[in-house]
């Protein structure tokens, strides 16, 4: 067996009453790409930024290369060889590729030399592990495939041998992931260790050599990739079995219930984000849109309902015409049976100092069933709340308590209950599992199905591919503001994945 | 010819009146640039020039002044730093606080200590910053138009005047060539970099307000010991502000700084020029009118004519480890 990169012993750290990670014990060896792999909240990040030295452990050690290492800041974990690639990019959006990779380690007190030398070990670097970018490019420009690769070059630039990737793959395309992959691969050849924090176990399965679960702050178990399975992960994840797979019956589409022709939006800076968009979603399908972060998709259900003015083109809910270019509000569009779960639940869909009741009902506060007179019916409202945390097994359930304090999951859940609720007969779903845990994952999926079951358009936009291909019984795939295609339930990974990235399947054949 | 000595002298008075503005918006450009908002320019700097002319009055030794103006500032700048930096409090409110406590105890004082209304004693000899005559100066006087805009223009300033126009091409120097400059711009932008880049952000912005401190310090002791002979109440009146819409307008960059200090300089030294005057076709424009030029058009630049000025990202926000 390798020898050991990197040895956790008996780490120990609380947040206040939360114990984030309790008595972990971890190896990690040389040469090896090891998954870490749990839910949201399960303690991996903080355990990497234990190793990293952003924060430090309550008890516990760190081993490198087999020697006890004190690891109290970010520049012991860069002077032991330990490099971080952050789920949020650590860069200066406004510097330069070059000015962000000397950051820290110019060297000298003038940066003219310490930037001549940073240039030709980029040219170094470059060669060796296929790491090409632009030295002098603004971050700011660059694609998120591109300025993770310059997280990637920091690391390397200190001269790190162990690499900790925190959950690299949630902003790439499918094509720009596989590229990392190939970057990976390469640094390990190369004789560096990896460390990947993901909760896709995919990703796990395809690239890594171990990988360790954690559960609740706990680790739970190190198993050779090789010899487990994704059920087996899965279940280490959540503690009981889950079922990946979304079961749902053939759809039965009706008539058509949304109808969209021709829209284009533009953002407040005036570039054109929807480009000339049409589609329809009938009653009793879900018709999912795909595309990676920032290509029209949020702009695109922001003005079908009614929070951001379109400029052309037109909407009809029912046969009737939304008044998308004028002024088309949520709460008429909600009074005629369209729902919205915003892609935003923290800032758009739910006020998070308020009480859970109170969120429950929002938007909504007006109808008749909540109101006494002119004032809102406290007990109704209370009711209600404790019925809809009944049913979508909201924890805690308290309808007392501020709705900040309610985790990821169940504060979409608390957005889903209020929209579902209502019986609408189309609804837009935006992101509806962003940062949910795995279990409440399958119980929203859950939902959906049902709410088309049912007979109830729903269009759902998601960036996470899996979602969109195991829920909707129609793709369409954004990219630039245009729908680049239409797929069927049944497209596969790959050229959706193309699409995704702009290219026609044409194309991608020669 | 007439017309040529009318500008030069307005122009001569707006490189006098630039002075504390330049001062100060170069304090607000390194405090801002490492992401800690400063309001209080105003108070520091009047605090400072209390403190010089006091010390100058004191020790009649304008050097003892700078040095005390420059102490006392950064004392303040510490103040506000210890509150938004060490604490996160409010920057806002910190910077507000200053302005008030540096207006009301430099009257207590100026009355517990002189016992001249709140002024302080006026200054003459050496402990007044004088004006410097540079080197061939008089034997160019008479040469024609280049003569006196290097006689009178450009020769004949106190020491404070040269410093503060050469701070400029300095702070730039150190802003864009150094790496204290590299990490100050980056602690502006995004703090949780420099973090994990291994570097403290605390240390850098202390260093940043530090900075703030001893240039707004320079500004108090050049209006109380330089320009004038001895501190008067609220002599400072709102160039702190102004220095401030500078900065906004120059987009936080230290040449482009130097020229909105000159304009809003030329509009102080020309509205006083005018004062009185009558215009053609208008008439007799009220002196309040013409005073507040310099605000109105502060208003107007800033509410449309210079485009979008983006703060620097981290602006005000203090720097809090994210979970």
């Amino acid at each position: 067996m390798a020898e050991a990169a990197i040895e956790l012993v008996g780490i120990n750290k609380s947040f206040g009453a939360v114990r984030a990670n309790r008595d972990i014990n971890l190896e990690i060896q040389r040469g090896t790409i090891h998954g870490i792999v749990g839910e949201n909240g399960a303690g991996k990040s903080t355990l990497m930024s234990i190793l990293y030295g952003f924060y430090q452990a309550d008890s516990g050690e760190i081993r490198v290369g087999g020697k006890p290492a004190v690891i109290k800041t970010p520049n012991d974990a860069i002077a032991a060889g330990i490099g971080m690639v952050h789920q949020h990019f650590m860069l200066v959006q406004n510097f330069s590729v070059i000015e962000n990779i000397i950051l820290g380690a110019e060297g000298e007190a003038l940066l003219k030399t310490s930037i001549a030398k940073a240039r030709s070990e980029l040219v170094r670097l470059e060669k060796e592990y296929g790491l090409e970018v632009d030295p002098d490019a603004l971050i700011e420009e660059l694609p998120v495939g591109l300025q993770q690769r310059v997280e990637i070059l920091k690391a390397l630039y200190r001269s790190a041998d162990v690499l900790i990737l925190d959950e690299p793959t949630g902003v790439l395309t499918p094509p720009e992931a596989d590229h990392l992959f190939r970057i990976l691969q390469k640094l390990k050849d190369e004789g560096k260790t990896i460390v990947l924090i993901t909760h896709k176990l995919r990703e796990i399965m395809a690239i890594t050599d171990n990988v360790s679960v954690m559960r609740q702050g706990a680790m739970v178990a190190t198993r050779e990739t090789a010899r487990t399975t994704v059920e087996e992960l899965a279940e280490l994840m959540v503690g009981r079995r889950v079922l990946l797979r979304v079961d749902k019956d053939e759809a039965k589409p009706g008539a058509v219930k949304l109808q969209v022709k021709n829209l284009t939006v533009k953002d407040s800076r005036g570039v054109t984000m929807v480009d000339d968009v049409s589609f329809d979603v009938r009653g009793g399908e879900i018709v999912g849109i795909a595309g990676v972060a920032g290509n029209g998709q949020s702009e695109l259900i922001e003005a079908i309902s009614g929070i951001r003015r379109a400029v052309s083109g037109s909407v009809e809910l029912d046969g009737k015409p939304i008044d998308v270019t004028g002024f088309a509000d949520p709460g008429e569009l909600r009074d005629r049976g369209l729902a919205h779960v915003p892609e935003d639940r923290h800032h758009v869909g739910l006020v998070l100092a308020f009480e859970e009741n109170e969120n429950s009902i929002l938007g909504y506060h007006d109808k008749p069933q909540y109101l006494n007179g002119p004032f809102l019916n406290i007990e109704a409202i209370q009711k209600d709340a404790e019925e809809k945390i009944a049913k979508y097994d909201i924890r805690p359930g308290n309808p007392r308590l501020r709705t900040a304090n309610f985790s990821g999951g169940n504060q979409q859940k608390i957005v889903l209950a209020r929209e579902m609720e209502q019986d609408p007969g189309v609804l837009i779903v935006g992101q509806p599992t962003r940062g949910v845990d795995v279990g409440a994952i399958e119980f929203i999926h859950k939902r959906l199905i049902a709410m088309r079951d049912q007979g109830k358009a729903v269009l759902l936009i998601s960036v996470e591919l899996d979602e969109i291909r195991s829920l909707s019984d129609r793709i369409l795939v954004m990219f630039a503001g245009r729908i680049v295609g239409e797929r069927g339930e049944d497209a596969t990974e790959g050229e959706l994945g193309l699409l995704m990235a702009g290219i026609e399947r044409q194309e991608a054949a020669e | 010819m007439e017309f040529v000595g009318i500008m030069l002298q307005i122009f001569d008075a707006t490189i006098r009146v630039s002075v504390p503005l330049l001062l100060a918006c170069l304090a607000g450009l390194y405090s801002e640039r490492a992401g800690v908002f400063d309001i209080g320019l105003e108070g520091k700097m009047l605090a400072g020039a209390f403190a010089g002319a006091s010390a100058a009055a004191v020790t009649g030794s304008a050097w003892m002044g700078l040095g005390a103006a420059v102490v006392t500032a950064v004392f303040f700048a510490l103040v506000h730093g210890f509150a938004s930096i060490t604490h996160r409090g409010n920057q806002i409110v910190s910077g507000v606080a200053i302005n008030f406590i540096a207006a009301g105890s430099t009257i207590i004082l100026g009355q517990a200590w002189f016992r001249q209304g709140g002024r302080t004693p006026s200054l003459s000899g050496d402990a007044r910053f004088g004006a410097i005559t540079l080197p061939g100066a008089d034997a160019v006087r008479d040469v024609p138009v280049l003569g006196p805009v290097y006689s009178e223009l450009i020769s004949g300033h106190s020491l404070l005047v040269y410093v503060a126009f050469l701070m400029v091409p300095f702070t730039w120097w150190v802003l864009f060539r150094t790496r204290f400059g590299l990490r100050l711009r980056a602690v502006g932008e995004n703090p949780a970099a420099v973090d994990t880049a291994g570097i403290s952000v605390t240390w850098l912005r202390y260093r940043a307000v530090i900075f703030t401190g001893v240039l707004t310090g320079m500004a108090g002791a050049y209006l109380s010991i330089a320009q004038n002979a001895g501190f008067v109440k609220d002599m400072t009146a709102g160039k702190g502000f102004i220095a401030l819409a500078a900065l906004i307008f120059a987009k936080w960059k230290p040449v482009p700084a130097m020229f909105a200090c000159l304009l809003f300089g030329f509009l102080e030294a020309a509205s006083i020029r005018f004062q009185g005057l009558p215009w053609p076709v208008i008439g007799k424009v009220p002196v309040q009118l013409i005073n507040a030029l310099p605000f109105i058009l502060t208003v107007i630049l800033l509410a449309g004519f210079i485009g979008k000025a983006i703060p620097p990202r981290a602006g005000g926000v203090p720097y809090v480890k994210e979970r």
